[in-house]
């Protein structure tokens, strides 16, 4: 369980990326993070898994709070998040099957264990061929499927995909949301930060709309918690603090 | 064992920077093995100039052996004296002879008087424990003069204490640079296995296990650096010995010393550089 209670993270005085956050996530739940650029969508992740504190507020996820969490805590709830980047972040002089090795090796897994669970998680994206090719062999997509293998290897409660898809084109976006959709119907959440409304639009999971560093919108509940604003699922946007600008016009052909 | 494959892979990884890192390392340690091997040598110098430090009595013309020597027998037991000597009238002429060869046909007709030569021990051998003992043995009635260069030992002295002081503050500051410029190598090589350590820490990796491969890279580069400053001292010990004058170099003491100065440096850099780089992740 994630919960997100009063939350605000303030950077300076005038850079606030969060406010009056509060948000609870269950488990075996997915839920989209939209909201323009600079909405706070990554802020909330990073302080999800804790590579930020709120300034304001508490967050809790497995009964860890993140105020008071030690710096050993966090690496033991880090092991039971597993976080997918746009970027991907593997590291680059490693096999595939290297980078998800070492999210097993760094948190002292078994060894003899070590060769049985990568197989099982590369066979699971569907990178097995690929296990020994370096990222720089494989397509965008593909590393994306590694960086998501290493985030499942350790078995994890909850995803967390910042904008997994941005690098990618229509096709590998296609095959990356559908994975995670499948790793979803095993029992693990996910929470997915995306632009990609259509995406969003295309399926029935909870929606979060974050705007101006404040949710905006939550399909979960029954009303939305700003009545001036007109959330972008749904009803065409009017009145809203960026209509006109968000979402981006189509790329002219 | 994972870090120390972690260690070893980092610098086949980045075969260069691991190779700059130790050579950073090694002169930096050579230029305070120079430093050292000129203090070790000056230390000798000093040691060699106290070891003449004496306490001499000169005993009046027939004075009977017998109580010379329960004289000597009664200053062997003071607790600054090592060892005691008599030396005869005889004995006094041809020690004269050999300090002063170019000269020696000046005593030949002269009779010096017969002594009692008092060598203190090393540590003892300050000016307050020489006056001390030299005003004790001019007690007894037989002495006539005792001469033990008051003046002189007090020069040597204070400049035994401007050498250690200059050798201290000189060798903390040899030391201080070769610490701040071996930290700054390792923390290049923590900056450029920054990814590494984020993607560690983000998949669970305790900060104890993004540690150890840094100490442990951090424990090699010293040793080796450290034998290299070793060898380079060695090499201008050698040359400047065989060269320009006599020199002494380190005992085995003072060369696991220096690899373990080297070391140490080693890992405190590394710990020093990736506690700060972690603090901010």
């Amino acid at each position: 369980m994630i919960t997100l209670e009063d939350v605000a993270k303030e950077y300076t005085h005038t850079r606030v990326a969060l406010s009056h956050v509060n948000l609870q996530v269950k488990r075996g739940e997915f839920v989209f993070l939209i909201g323009p650029s600079g909405s706070g969508k990554t802020t909330l992740l990073k302080l999800v898994y804790m590579e930020e504190k709120p300034t304001h507020g508490e967050v809790w996820v497995n009964g860890i709070q993140s105020n008071s969490a030690k710096r050993s805590e966090i690496s033991q709830l880090r092991r039971k998040l597993g976080i997918v980047f746009q970027e991907f972040r593997l590291l680059e002089d490693r096999t595939a099957e290297q980078n998800v090795a070492f999210a097993l090796e760094v948190t002292g897994a078994p060894k003899n264990t070590i060769p049985a669970r990568v197989a099982r998680v590369m066979n699971q994206v569907g990178l097995a061929s690929k296990a020994t090719q370096l990222p720089r062999q494989l397509s965008g997509g593909e590393q994306q499927r590694v960086a998501i293998a290493r985030a499942l290897v350790n078995e994890p409660y909850f995803i967390l995909a910042d904008e997994p898809t941005g690098n990618l084109d229509e096709r590998a976006t296609k095959g990356v949301f559908q994975l995670l959709k499948d790793i979803n119907a095993g029992g693990t959440s996910v929470i997915m930060a995306t632009h990609d409304l259509e995406m969003v639009r295309s399926t029935d999971f909870r929606t979060v709309e974050l705007n101006h560093g404040r949710i905006v919108f939550d399909s979960a509940e029954k009303a939305p918690p700003e009545t001036r604003y007109t959330p972008l699922i749904g009803q065409p946007a009017i009145g809203g603090p960026n209509e006109g600008n968000w979402p981006p016009p189509p790329p002219q052909k | 064992m994972l870090a120390l494959r972690e260690a070893l892979n980092a610098s086949r990884r980045a075969p260069l920077l691991s190779g700059l890192g130790v050579l950073t390392i090694g002169f930096s340690l050579f230029a305070f093995g120079l430093f050292a091997l000129v203090a070790v040598n000056i230390r000798q110098a000093l040691r060699s100039v106290e070891e003449r430090v004496e306490v001499r009595a000169f005993v009046a013309d027939g004075t009977p052996p017998e109580a010379i020597a329960a004289a000597m027998s009664d200053i062997g037991s003071f607790p600054e004296v090592a060892h005691v000597d008599f030396v005869s009238q005889e004995g006094a002429l041809a020690r004269a002879r050999k300090d002063l060869g170019e000269f020696s046909d000046v005593f030949e007709e002269a009779t010096l008087p017969a002594s009692i030569d008092i060598h203190l021990r090393p540590d003892l051998r300050g000016p307050d424990n020489v006056k001390s003992v030299a005003e004790r043995v001019k007690s007894y009635q037989f002495v006539d003069d005792v001469r033990y260069g008051e003046e002189w030992v007090e020069k040597l002295y204070r400049l035994r204490g401007i050498a250690q002081a200059a050798g201290l503050g000189l060798g903390l500051a040899f030391a201080a640079v070769a610490i701040i410029v071996i930290a700054a190598t390792i923390r290049v090589s923590v900056l450029a296995r920054e990814k590494e350590i984020s993607i560690m820490r983000l998949v669970g990796a305790t900060d104890g296990f993004v540690r150890a491969p840094f100490l442990i890279d951090g424990f090699i580069k010293g040793v080796i650096g450290g034998l290299l400053a070793l060898l380079l001292t060695w090499i201008a010990y050698r040359l400047i010995d065989t060269r320009l004058l006599r020199l002494v170099f380190f005992d085995s003491r003072l060369i696991f010393a220096g690899i373990l100065a080297g070391a140490l440096i080693g890992v405190a850099g590394s710990a020093t550089s990736v506690w700060r780089h972690l603090r901010r992740i």
